[in-house]
């Protein structure tokens, strides 16, 4: 019932979105055929308005665009005559998933071990060392980080291509640059958890049972230090699959990333819903597997019960 | 009988930002195989840290053992390395904690809280472990233990939880429990059935208990003696007839009359009469008697100078510059315990 129901508002909330966009998008000013008006005959141009229905009232091609989106048709590009805009999703996403997911691993794994570590070292000196390198990490942007990653591990040492896409190789730079803030706040956040948690009252329990002190961080104290943190990701999701774009264009990704810049300054209005709609889906379902997996590891909160 | 723990002089301080807190300055008392000790006093006066000291439970990073021993079984037991403590805690000497509803990890099962002490401490099977969890649970008065077994603490009550902890505290039939304030954030009649479980639980068992309470009237129910602690020090200890009929103490005084008064056969509340003023500071305790600034019948003498302990039987003792041999008049105060 809990699911139906979670799954019956994701559907309204794209819903929501794709109309937000649609009417945010309109509002604006800027012709997609801007470039071609002097060049081309008005008849040409009217011709291809009536091709992407762009002569028709507003409210019109409103409807006719939630019909294809129905059928999962995102439409045609303005911009490109070859590919339409589930082709183009289709090409540019699977780098921007590597990368995002990739980033998203490396910020996770690393970000709560150090995490871990920290707060057990409580003001020693793996305390502090952990928790300068994540403020280093938060305040360095991604695109200064970048360049210099480039600079010492592709020129300098030779380790990794320089850029572009294709072997796996490729892929870690940009992992890299892109998993390093995100791995310090998880670090930052896994700490501040974990302290809380080794305070508590069930800890000194577990302590007077006689059990070893790994024992008593790994089932008592992980666990328990994770379920803050597990509302993170949702958030963390989103940052990475944003923050891919300029990633992409620095180390030349053939990413999904291009595409959607691109399309708003071409005013590609199939191109800017379609990814609109495509990101805001991947980001709907990513906070839905968050709140399912929440309550898988919270007994206190039921899948029957509502929301929060 | 014979000598299960003794505690001799134990001194422990925590570091803080303010300065070093003197919890427990100089604390001595001992319980005997099958014995149940009641420890009092007011709230803040070291009784959770010494039974912390004693499991070495103390958080390492603030705490400091200053000095003393606690012996079990004949054997020194503070400072033992990890590997050792372990070994003891939660297998000869038993903690139940003094808040029910924080002491039980959220998220995990309760059979598998219990279960895993029982796991730690002996190379039972998996079914055997299971079968003894639920003999627990029916032991500490759990109804429908394999369904309980299965359950998170957020789905039992106070006074359920409170059971799940005496159970897991007895899972490997420690020969000392130490209860501290077993019954202090339950409600009053789940209070009344703590008390009779762990009561029972003593008869059936043979285990010494001691039992950490701010509350004599708890302490008349279930102990044999008693150990008075005001500001880090036991400041009188006894049976609990001589602490109850003779106490030697003003502060034990004032803490008779401040519980409804203990009487067989007698059902009237007599006034509460609270004991004025508060505990001294810790950070700088003073050199004399910890009780002088709030005790009537304080002299010169008690300002500048800490009591020793006098004995009045070989099982009672005070520290009270008024049972000193030069002390003015003994008898007066002695009626003063009695009516006021
Ligand atoms: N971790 C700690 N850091 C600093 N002071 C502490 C700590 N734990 C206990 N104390 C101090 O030790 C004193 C005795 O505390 P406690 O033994 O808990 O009292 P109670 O008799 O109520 O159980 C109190 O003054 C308390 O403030
Ligand atoms: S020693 Fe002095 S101040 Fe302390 S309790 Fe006895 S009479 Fe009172
Ligand atoms: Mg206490």
């Amino acid at each position: 019932m809990y699911i139906v129901k979670r799954i019956l508002t994701m559907l309204l909330t794209i819903w929501v979105i794709t109309t937000l966009t649609f009417i945010i998008m309109h509002s604006i000013p800027g012709d997609p055929f801007a470039s071609d008006a002097d060049v081309l005959p008005e008849e040409v141009l009217a011709n291809m308005r009536a091709k992407f229905n762009l002569d028709e009232p507003l409210p019109v091609q409103y409807v006719l665009y939630l019909k294809d989106l129905a059928q999962f048709d995102l439409g045609p590009s303005i911009q490109s005559e070859t590919r339409d805009v589930n082709t183009l999703i289709a090409d540019g996403f699977p780098a921007s998933a590597v990368l995002g997911l990739q980033s998203l691993v490396i910020a996770l794994v690393f970000g709560l071990l150090l995490g871990i570590i920290a707060a057990l070292n409580h003001n020693g000196i793996l305390d502090y060392a952990s928790m300068g390198f994540a403020i280093l990490g938060i305040s360095i942007p991604s695109f200064i980080l970048a360049p210099l990653l480039i600079n010492y591990f592709a020129v300098d040492w030779g380790m990794f291509p320089v850029a572009s896409w294709g072997t796996w190789q490729h892929t870690i730079l940009p992992s890299v640059a892109l998993a390093t803030a995100p791995l310090a706040i998880v670090a930052r956040f896994m700490r501040s958890s974990m302290l809380e948690v080794m305070n508590q009252n069930y800890i000194k329990t577990a302590d007077a049972k006689g059990l070893a002190i790994t024992g008593i961080v790994i089932k008592h104290g992980i666990r328990n230090a994770l379920i803050p943190v597990i509302s993170f990701i949702g958030p963390l999701a989103a940052f990475l699959l944003t923050g891919t774009f300029v990633i992409e264009k620095i180390f030349a990704i053939p990413g999904i990333g291009k595409y959607f810049v691109d399309s708003i300054f071409n005013r590609d209005f199939p191109v800017i819903l379609g990814t609109t709609i495509f990101f805001s889906t991947i980001l709907i379902v990513t906070l839905f597997l968050v709140d399912i997996s929440y309550r898988i590891v919270d007994p206190r909160i039921k899948l029957s019960s509502k929301g929060e | 009988m014979s000598r299960l723990l003794e505690v001799n002089d134990l001194k422990v301080s925590f570091k803080t930002y303010g300065g070093e807190v003197k919890a427990v300055r100089g604390v001595d008392f001992h319980i005997d195989q099958g014995e149940v000790l009641a420890i009092v006093g007011e709230s803040g006066c070291g009784k959770s840290v010494t039974a912390q000291s004693i499991m070495g439970l103390l958080p390492k990073k603030v705490s400091m053992i200053k000095g003393g021993s606690v012996t079990f079984n004949g054997e020194e037991i503070l400072g033992l390395p990890k590997k050792k403590m372990q070994k003891l805690k939660g297998s000869e000497i038993g903690l139940i904690s003094q808040d029910p509803m924080t002491s039980l990890n959220p998220t995990m099962r309760i059979g598998s809280q219990i279960a895993e002490a029982i796991k730690k401490h002996t190379n039972y099977s998996k079914s055997q472990v299971y079968a003894r969890v639920i003999e627990l649970l029916h032991l500490v008065g759990i109804p429908n233990p394999e369904k309980r077994y299965k359950q998170y603490p957020h789905e039992l009550s106070g006074g359920m939880r409170q059971r799940v902890l005496i159970a897991m505290a007895l899972s490997c039939e420690p020969k000392l429990l130490i209860a501290d304030e077993p019954t202090t954030a339950l409600d009053v009649t789940i209070q009344a059935q703590i008390l009779d479980l762990l009561k029972d639980i003593q008869k059936r068992l043979d285990t010494s208990i001691i039992l950490i309470t701010h509350d004599l009237g708890v302490v008349a129910e279930v102990a044999q003696r008693v150990a008075v602690m005001y500001a880090g020090v036991v400041i009188e200890s006894g049976e609990v007839e001589e602490i109850f009929e003779a106490p030697k103490h003003p502060y034990t005084w004032g803490l008779l009359h401040s519980v409804p008064k203990y009487e067989k056969g007698n059902h009237e509340k007599s006034r509460l009469v609270p004991i004025e003023g508060s505990p001294p500071d810790l950070f700088a305790p003073p050199v004399g008697c910890p009780f002088a600034a709030r005790c009537e019948y304080a002299m010169e003498i008690c300002v500048d100078q800490m009591p020793d302990v006098t004995k009045s039987s070989p099982t009672h003792s005070a520290r009270c510059w008024l049972n000193d041999s030069q002390a003015p008049s003994v008898k007066d105060f002695v009626a003063a315990g009695g009516e006021r």
